[in-house]
């Protein structure tokens, strides 16, 4: 039974990037290109040196963000508001990192632990809503995304919090000194983050925690069946919350990357949809640590490949269209694979007992 | 059915009969009849005002219905945004190729398409319906981008807006318009603004505006008044017992979900061809999700949903304009505030006195204190809203019991 789970579990991501490769042939096909020229294309310019820092420098972003959609994921809760949790944890990180003056290593940890507090306390407003007000924390994180982003829009104003270096359109708060900067590591005559530690050290905690902890066998206890694990003592909504505020934790890290070792200060330039990215890679790398590491780098490598196809005549945006195929067939294929499953289960159930097997379609549970 | 708006907080059986929304509404005017003369902030009421609130209202509300079409069924649609995207794309490009009508048809056609793509993800296949709903933005906003970038002629090296569409025809009212216009001049105390606000909408009207607002009362009689509507809900309150009476929930649903994207992908074709007469890239700005807030804000109900993007558009509307008239309307807010407040001390109900009374104090004090609200959140208080609607209403709001929960045929 476990090997079958491996074993489907490495074949349904492969076949929906697989899918996804034949979609983008038949509309490669329809633009009039070669497909497969374009393909070596991407590769050889994705896997060009100078290209692939700065495609390990997204995936850390990108992962941090998997890891915090995989946490909520093994709770059943969809936390679509990493993109308002991130963006107040860098510009809260960013903001309080520039106003004080402490020694390195504590500059940055002080750093770290604004950006987690406050993207935690704004997944706290969703997950209170969804445990006391019952609210789904799909609509209510929608909200607060838009509203995370007028809040911080607001605060970046001259008068208030941001400032307009000269010679720069984009308002951004004041740079964080010295002491609060993570150095980089120099490859290829570019830089790579040191946050990647941190990424790499998240992942291994969020294993560890999972499987080796009581709370992380609460947590997936209360995500398999609410009812059950509270029927045996587990404190279910209250699980419910503290995941919610930790996959926001989580999430406020997403931006610090960029904030520690290149920008040191937060501006509206800081891009967008990471709640939906953070939930794709969750999705394709099934909520692994590792799978999620190798979901993080094809979508940065997809994304920082792309624009050499606009020489060819090719909008790289076809990109984007990938990446909503391979989400697209990774839910089918598990949904495919978990129904597959199910009829075997039922087959397996109904030869053993055939007479205590009235109706073939109560076994729901085993997915 | 006339209990939709959320000031139902107040008194819930007080909505009940249309006299007294009339009142209602009569007693709102008269307000911003004060207000507007104490102020000196004229554009509340002006024919601007009330014509561009109609004009951002019918995208929002075309998306909310949308919306309510597929939660009726018991499908939560995210994917109205991406489907909106479609709208203003294929309307945009169809439009410019064979003229505006062919452009709304080819919107009508592609959005049905993009809520058929839903229906079959979500029901037939049964993957997470939020995930096929935020695939679908992400698919819809991708796909446009790269079909610009091929298809449009580049303005300025940049290929991100399309050639400009013929309008469609618009009409003014005949007589009514005119005679509105004539009591408008007149600034008559109370009556002109009512004549001005009505005015704004009577003239120059799109042929399109009207024949989607009439998607509002249809909405209202298929859901309960057709054999179709009463399958819908009840797909989306209990699909186990809707199969369990012969009901075809999966057809259902299909027909739902498909409507509803045709409905979201109209509401964009509007934003391209009425709003504006280009696609532009990010046109529809989240209008989508502001659609979802007016389903919840409008409490499943097609008249709510209808008060919910009137509501939402008069802010948009306000927004880009001047900053008198949300002051204006924020004193107003604050001066409805008291008055609830002194309600409920008559009938001895401290705790929400004392909270309205509390929102009173703060609209005071920002009306007094503050200069300039700051436009990002006049452009976020729909989001804003529906959230403390949900916070705080949330016991009297009536969703489809079963929107959002997976279904497949004959399991339980």
């Amino acid at each position: 039974m476990t090997k079958n789970k491996i074993f489907w579990g490495t074949v349904a991501p492969l076949a929906a990037i697989l899918n996804s490769l034949v979609i983008v042939y038949i509309i490669l096909k329809i633009r009039g290109v070669d497909p497969i020229e374009m393909f070596k294309l991407m590769i050889s310019y994705g896997f060009d040196p100078r290209n692939l820092v700065s495609e390990i420098n997204q995936t850390i972003a990108y992962y941090m963000a998997g890891v915090a959609a995989a946490i909520g994921f093994k709770m059943l809760l969809f936390n679509i508001g990493i993109d308002g949790q991130y963006r107040m944890g860098a510009f809260f990180g960013a903001v309080v990192g520039a106003a004080v003056n402490l020694p390195p290593v504590l500059h940055v940890l002080l750093i770290m632990v604004v950006a987690m507090l406050a993207g935690g306390l704004w997944a706290a407003i969703a997950g209170y809503l969804k445990v006391r007000r019952g609210i789904s924390e799909v609509i209510s994180n929608i909200m607060l995304n838009f509203i995370a982003a007028a809040i911080i829009a607001f605060l970046l104003s001259p008068s208030l919090l941001g400032s307009l270096p000269d010679g720069s359109q984009n308002l951004q708060t004041k740079p964080i000194p010295k002491s609060g900067q993570l150095p980089t590591i120099k490859a290829f005559d570019s830089e790579i983050y040191s946050f990647l530690f941190i990424a790499i050290l998240v992942g291994v905690a969020y294993w560890v925690m999972l499987n080796k902890t009581i709370f992380g066998f609460n947590l997936r206890a209360t995500g398999l069946s609410f009812r059950a694990a509270r029927a045996s003592g587990v404190n279910a909504p209250g699980m419910i919350f503290v995941t919610t505020v930790l996959s926001g934790a989580i999430a406020g890290l997403v931006g610090l990357g960029t904030l520690l070792s290149d920008t040191h200060s937060f501006s509206m330039a800081f891009p967008s949809g990471y709640a939906f990215t953070g939930l794709a890679l969750a999705l394709l790398g099934r909520n692994h640590p590792i799978g999620i590491f190798f979901a993080a780098f094809l979508w940065s490598f997809l994304e920082r490949s792309a624009p050499v196809l606009e020489f060819e005549g090719v909008p790289p945006e076809i990109v984007i269209v990938m990446q909503g195929t391979i989400v697209l067939s990774i839910v089918v294929a598990y949904e495919v694979v978990a129904r597959i499953n199910l009829r075997q289960q039922q087959r397996a159930v109904g030869t053993a007992n055939i007479e205590a097997k009235t109706e073939g379609a109560s076994v729901k549970e085993n997915k | 059915m006339s209990t939709d708006t959320t000031k139902a907080a107040k008194a819930k059986s007080f909505f009940k009969s249309p006299a007294r929304i009339t009142l209602l509404v009569a007693g709102i005017f008269l307000l911003i009849s004060v207000i507007e003369n104490v102020t000196g902030a004229v554009d509340i009421s002006s024919p601007g005002t009330s014509g561009a609130t109609l004009r951002f209202a019918i995208p929002l509300l075309m998306a909310g219905l949308g919306g309510l079409w597929a939660e009726r069924a018991g499908v939560i649609n995210i994917g109205l945004e991406g489907m909106m995207i479609v709208g203003t794309w294929t309307a945009a490009w169809f439009g410019y190729l064979h003229g505006p009508w062919v452009g709304l048809l080819a919107a009508a056609v592609f959005g049905l398409a993009s809520g058929f793509f839903h229906a079959v993800l979500t029901v037939k296949i049964g993957i997470d319906q939020a995930v096929s709903g935020l695939a679908i933005n992400i698919i819809a906003a991708g796909a446009a981008r790269y079909l610009s970038g091929i298809f449009f002629p580049p303005v300025g090296g940049d290929r991100t807006v399309s050639p400009p569409v013929d309008t469609l025809p618009s009409f003014t009212v005949p007589v009514i318009a005119p005679f509105l216009k004539s009591i408008d001049d007149k600034e008559i105390f109370f009556l002109s603004n009512v004549a001005g606000l009505l005015y704004g909408i009577t003239k120059d009207l799109s042929i399109v505006t009207v024949g989607l607002l009439l998607f509002v009362p249809l909405t209202s009689w298929i859901l309960w008044r057709s054999k179709f509507g009463l399958r819908m809900r009840f797909s989306g309150e209990n699909p186990m017992a809707a199969e369990s009476l012969g009901i075809n929930v999966y057809r259902t649903r299909y027909i739902a979900i498909s409507v509803s994207g045709m409905l979201a992908s109209l509401g964009g074709a509007y934003l391209a061809l009425v709003a504006s007469s280009v696609y532009r890239e990010g046109q529809t700005a989240g209008r989508g999700f502001i659609g979802l807030a007016t389903v919840i804000f409008g409490n499943w109900r097609p008249s709510g949903v209808f008060a919910g993007s009137v509501l939402f558009g008069f802010t948009d509307a306000l927004r880009v304009r001047q900053n008198e008239s949300v002051m204006a309307l924020i004193l107003a807010a604050g001066v409805v505030a008291l008055l609830v407040a002194i309600f409920y001390s008559i009938s001895r109900r401290w705790k929400p006195a004392a909270a309205y009374f509390g929102i009173a104090l703060f609209a005071l004090w920002v009306n007094q204190r503050v200069e300039t609200i700051p436009q990002e959140f006049v452009t976020v208080f729909p989001n804003f809203a529906t959230l403390i609607v949900l916070t705080f209403l949330a016991q009297r709001l009536t969703p489809p019991a079963m929107a959002g929960m997976p279904y497949r045929r004959g399991s339980e």
